[in-house]
């Protein structure tokens, strides 16, 4: 038996059967090469042409890229790109880790508990549905302008999604509703996770919350931060439905983000090319913001 | 112990907030649902007179049957499949490891990043030229493959945690590899397949760019594509707006309250493995 064992380990790399598990892997590997790896080199391939998606294309090397970081009005998506991660990733993060190290002592209640289900809702839903719902939060008559109203702020209401100051904020506002309910459960899960006595420890030295917080919880939770903060990241440069449903892009341009100009472009505008530049350069943008984040999030594992 | 006392005083108030906060935009919606249709009410306001009739009125008008029908068939288009193929990739990059096997998987691993939108524009010339516009099948194909990174990264971590010993045992039994993976290491993976399969079919359900992308017709995309639509037909009848939303968005909260315990697992496991 022992014996058996042993040859067991050492055959289990045949030669002939080592290639056997590409056999399995061949499903995933056609369905992934023909829809994500093909399109992903056409667009690369789509981004050196001037096309309206119907005629023939021509060959015009980098002039989309150029045009790209030239005209203003394409570059300002990029920039709004990167001010929404401030509200989809940077507030969610901070609030959620704020609030879970003051909850963290009552991870473990009824409440607690009930928090579990709630505070996932906004990951249930579609974004399109939250688009909408907070579309109506914020018109002129909603809940938003009410409530100033009602603590004397009257002077501030306005219509938030269609004022060109508010709009990138207001919409910034929906993705943090989204993001906050999971960041503060992940971080929370990561807490639970840290071990009570060094807690107690800490307290007997005499730390504060505040100090317990800098010297035990924040070192415990690289792992857990850098995963909301990839989460949220990708969500930001990515922003489609949220926008799509309630602005558009508007008023003018304010709102507009690369996701939403890469479908105008080649949707509505037939501009193949320069849609295709756009959404190069918006990948390249998420994995030079992500990849970073993996390689800390990695080493602080291990 | 006082100041504990208090700080789980300041907790729990902290904790009730957020979930106000959370839930306040859900009540908002359902209250203005009840005002007459055509109105535009205050944001939050108790109706005099509550239109129930409202929700019935959405329900034809949003055509939530054909909806419902539309979105189970993509799912149900999305979600086996997708769940198969990457159990079976995730079988052989975390427990086969064949020649290669870590090329393969970092491969996969760099799609984890990927935009939607950065593929979209190709997407829908491929699709077009399989003849595929405006079918549900311009929604499951694409995804099945999107989705695909995701799924084998899932399922490599639960395979590459699985002691050898298992397999060596199963093959001096005579076990091909066939067997192997069908009959030993699928049973034991139950509950990493359901916390995926759960995720697929949230991720597909609230799938709105390929939806409005590639699907002309509101009745054969996702119940978030036809959101989409709903709110472009009856964008100016707020009580009607936010009566269907509720019904478009109530199907995935049903089912999310009644299987609660395993989505809040599987979205917190989720997103750490994404």
């Amino acid at each position: 038996m022992a014996r058996s064992l042993v040859r067991g380990r050492r055959t289990r790399r045949r030669p002939r059967s080592a290639w056997l598990g590409w056999l399995f892997a061949l499903p995933a590997v056609t369905v992934y090469l023909v829809f994500v790896i093909r399109p992903l080199l056409l667009t690369v391939q789509y981004s050196f042409y001037d096309w309206n998606g119907i005629g023939p294309a021509t060959w015009v090397g980098l002039d989309n890229y150029v045009r790209l970081v030239t005209d203003s009005e394409l570059f300002a998506t990029i920039v709004h790109a990167f001010e929404l991660i401030l509200f989809f990733s940077f507030v969610p993060v901070l609030l959620g880790l704020a609030v879970a190290a003051t909850i963290r002592r009552i991870a473990q209640s009824r409440l607690a508990l009930v928090a579990r289900t709630v505070l996932f809702l906004p990951q249930v839903i579609p974004l399109v549905a939250a688009g909408i719902m907070w579309t109506w939060l914020l018109s002129t008559t909603g809940l938003i302008n009410q409530l100033l109203t009602a603590v004397g702020l009257g002077s501030l209401t306005r219509a938030w999604l269609g004022d060109f100051d508010t709009a990138l904020p207001a919409v910034g506002v929906i993705g943090a509703w989204v993001q906050i309910g999971l960041c503060t459960l992940l971080l929370l899960a990561g807490m639970s996770k840290i071990d009570n006595s060094l807690y107690e420890a800490a307290r007997l030295d005499g730390a504060g919350p505040v100090r317990e917080f800098r010297s035990i919880t924040l070192p415990s939770l690289r792992q857990e931060i850098g995963v909301c903060l990839t989460v949220t990241i990708i969500s930001a440069l990515a922003s489609f439905d949220i926008i799509y449903v309630s602005t558009q892009g508007g008023p003018g341009n304010a709102t507009m983000v690369p996701g939403l100009e890469i479908y105008y472009l080649a949707f509505a505008e037939r501009e193949i090319g320069m849609a295709s530049a756009l959404a190069v350069a918006l990948t390249v943008l998420v994995l030079l913001c992500v990849l970073p984040l993996q390689r800390i999030t990695r080493d602080g594992t291990r | 112990m006082i100041v504990t006392r208090r700080e789980t005083l300041i907790g729990r108030a902290l904790l009730v907030l957020l979930m106000v906060l959370t839930v306040l935009p859900f009540i908002s919606l359902f209250v203005t649902a009840l005002h007459p249709s055509g109105t535009y009410p205050d944001g939050l306001s108790w109706p005099s007179n509550p239109q129930w009739g409202n929700f019935a009125d959405a329900f034809s008008a949003a055509n939530m049957d054909r909806l419902l029908v539309s979105s189970a068939l993509i799912v149900l288009g999305v979600v086996p499949l997708s769940v198969l193929f990457g159990t079976m990739a995730g079988f052989a990059f975390g427990h086969l490891r064949m020649p290669g096997h870590r090329i393969g998987f970092l491969v996969f691993v760099l799609g984890l990043t990927l935009p939607f939108e950065g593929l979209i524009t190709p997407l829908y010339y491929q699709v077009r030229d399989l003849g595929l516009l405006n079918t549900r099948w311009a929604i499951i194909l694409p995804l099945i493959g999107l989705f695909m990174p995701f799924s084998v990264l899932w399922m490599r971590a639960h395979f590459v945690n699985m002691p050898d010993e298992l397999s060596e045992a199963a093959r001096i039994d005579g076990a091909s590899t066939w067997q192997l993976f069908w009959r030993v290491h699928l049973p034991l993976a139950k509950p990493a397949l359901s916390s995926l399969a759960i995720l697929l079919f949230l991720w597909t359900w609230n799938q709105f760019l390929l939806a409005i992308v590639l699907v002309d017709d509101p009745a054969k995309r996702t119940m978030a594509g036809a959101l989409g639509a709903f709110q472009g037909q009856w964008g100016t009848d707020i009580p009607l707006l936010c009566a269907g939303s509720l019904l478009i968005l109530a199907p995935t909260l049903i089912i999310f309250l009644i299987f609660q315990r395993r989505f809040v697992a599987a979205l917190l496991q989720g997103s750490l493995k994404g």
